[in-house]
């Protein structure tokens, strides 16, 4: 097991650099020069050639790349423009926040939409079923910004219940999280149904049956457990991609995430704020990406066994890969 | 359109394994589900709108009044009025043409390039494969939104940028589908068949191999214009996108947040155009994959 992470870990380096590659030429080649937005007007031509002289602004494109990924590996992602502090300080403290409000969203998705995945499964083609299939339709086609500016007109406007900004109390958080969890609540529910749907009609479901145990132990035990492989998967990267969708919910709900902080760096031109961010987040999502997978070995007896120590488990396994 | 393309390729498919009705039970099934057939009106009656949108509103999108600010839905402006007095209904209209515009040719851009990718890599295998999938991977690690908001923000605010920002993050999603359907389909019969018949390489991807694996990539292809044009909406909403003033739905609910205290109708009639035509088009999806392939109905 410990083998597998560790290759999994070696994987990453390269997509990282590639990573790497893609947002700093976008950066490198985006209009405006960055000693421009630093110095402001005043500064004449050699306060700006000697500003780019002090930054390795002046190297060529290569040079300039290679001093960046050799930085960013040992943490440093160059000095934020705006507020003149290490990139790495302000993302590490906007990422918590990210963090926390994706984990809401994603346990919020996980509980609602696995539950009414069985129940919509278990009841098939029944009225309720028929309504959160409807509802998980609607919620893929919400755009979330709007959602969440409908939700604030509705519980901060009109009723008065939520706050519609900031993120001071727990009340804060119910309107960001819950837009935020909309998609994966949609998408968690279908997966969970079709995935039952299948498990349902499997023969040991009719032998558990069979044998007179309760309704609830063949769903719950039965059925359920074989379903939830999927689940987990589409549950993953939907988290993966909550931390992207984040920055939209940010800017909705003036929250402080590593999203919006993102999104304000491009809007004032401030590249190794950008560049930091962009690759924070992709490792976070591959570590991520990697931790389910790991996750999926454990729930899952058959890929356990792959993994575990002793050579003839090893053989017998590898060939049952080969063959699926 | 992807509709007619889908049919004509299928027909011939059905032609050459000498079968018969296939295309005709396809569209049966499809015509069945009443869901599918409502989200295929829906986005037929947006296509008219987005290409003659001026038979639908005698407003100009653009044109400001400002004595008529901020006027309530009524007969005369079904919509209201926004912060310059503009009709939000014509707006809402002329904004179809803008998200049309971008969700299909950035889809079709998308789809070709993944589609080629994905064929060559999964076709060739080996070092290419390998060359291309690291590729993919990288595209894969970065968010789409961040992707895409970093793509604009290089290039800058214009339409053309916008849908080169949005094609490039969903090649990946192509690209995979396309590959293990051509991985599973390499070696069937007839490509061998194929082959003895001294074939070229391109011939046997595009005459054999693709049109078999076309069934999930018009799925993916529908299913992929709702999740672009929401994304694209998602876009100009942070200011990324479409330049004032265009009308497009996403800016339009951006520059009324401000308002959206005293003036209900700024921000919910263009959220419920983009939500609409996703909805129309995913059931539209939903429907071609339940009709093309019953294996996969869930």
């Amino acid at each position: 097991m410990l083998r597998y992470i560790f290759k999994r870990i070696l994987m990453m380096i390269p997509v990282m650099i590639g990573v790497t590659l893609i947002t700093f030429s976008m950066m490198y080649f985006s209009p405006g020069e960055p000693a421009d937005y630093i110095l402001g007007e005043l500064a004449t031509e050699e306060d700006k050639a000697l500003f780019n002289e002090q930054n390795g602004l002046d190297k060529p494109f290569l040079v300039r790349f290679v001093n960046y990924v050799v930085d960013a590996v040992q943490g440093d992602f160059g000095i934020s423009y705006s507020t003149r502090q290490p990139v790495i300080k302000e993302i590490l403290s906007c990422f918590p926040t990210t963090m926390k409000l994706s984990l809401y969203a994603e346990l919020f998705a996980i509980v609602l939409g696995v539950t009414l995945g069985v129940v919509s499964a278990v009841r098939q083609y029944s009225f309720i079923d028929n309504f959160t299939r409807i509802i998980a339709m609607i919620g893929v086609s919400l755009p979330s910004f709007w959602e969440g500016l409908m939700l604030i007109i509705l519980f901060s406007v009109i009723l008065g219940w939520l706050p519609p900004s900031g993120l001071t109390s727990w009340k804060h958080w119910i309107l960001p999280a819950f837009t935020l969890s909309t998609w994966g609540l949609a998408a968690c529910m279908r997966m969970t149904r079709s995935s039952m749907l299948e498990a349902i009609r499997e023969d040991y479901v009719r032998t558990a049956r069979a044998k007179g145990q309760t309704q609830f132990v063949v769903i719950m035990k039965h059925a359920f457990r074989n379903a939830v492989l999927p689940i987990i998967t589409v549950a993953g990267t939907d988290f993966a991609k909550l931390l992207g969708g984040a920055a939209v919910i940010e800017t909705v709900f003036s929250i402080n995430g590593i999203g919006k902080l993102i999104v304000d760096g491009i809007n004032t031109k401030n590249a190794p704020l950008v560049q930091g961010g962009i690759l924070f987040v992709a490792v976070a999502m591959s570590l991520i990406n990697l931790l389910i997978d790991v996750i999926y070995a454990f729930v899952d007896p058959r890929i356990r066994s792959q993994y575990s120590s002793g050579k003839r488990i090893k053989r017998k396994s590898s060939k049952k890969a080969t063959v699926s | 359109m992807l509709s007619t393309k889908q049919d004509a390729s299928l027909s011939q498919d059905t032609i050459s394994i000498g079968g018969h009705g296939q295309t005709k039970e396809i569209i049966g099934r499809f015509l069945r589900n009443r869901a599918a057939v409502f989200g295929m009106v829906v986005v037929l009656f947006l296509l008219f709108c987005a290409i003659f949108p001026q038979a639908l509103t005698q407003y100009d999108p653009i044109e400001q009044n400002l004595r008529d600010r901020f006027a309530a839905p009524s007969a005369e402006h079904f919509f209201g009025t926004d912060e310059y007095g503009r009709d939000i209904f014509s707006r809402v209209i002329y904004g179809c043409r803008t998200s049309m515009e971008i969700g299909l040719i950035s889809v079709a851009i998308s789809c070709i390039i993944g589609v080629v990718i994905g064929a060559i890599a999964g076709f060739y295998g080996g070092i290419t494969d390998n060359l291309f999938m690291r590729f993919i991977d990288v595209l894969m690690a970065i968010p789409n939104t961040l992707l895409g908001i970093s793509i604009v923000a290089a290039l800058g605010n214009s339409i053309p940028n916008l849908i080169i920002a949005l094609s490039i993050g969903s090649i990946a999603g192509y690209a995979r589908v396309v590959r293990v359907s051509v991985l599973s389909t390499k070696g069937t019969e007839y490509v061998e068949a194929a082959y003895a018949t001294g074939a070229s390489d391109f011939r046997i991807i595009f005459k054999y191999i693709l049109p078999n694996c076309l069934a999930p990539i018009i799925v993916q292809a529908t299913m992929s214009v709702a999740t672009t044009i929401m994304a694209a909406t998602g876009l100009s909403f942070l200011g990324l996108g479409v330049p004032a003033p265009t009308p497009e739905w996403g800016a339009m609910a951006s520059s009324s947040r401000a308002y959206i205290r005293d003036y209900w109708w700024l921000v919910t009639f263009p959220g419920l155009a983009i939500m609409t035509t996703a909805f129309s088009f995913n059931l539209f999806g939903d429907g071609l994959r339940d009709a093309l392939d019953p294996k996969l109905k869930s």
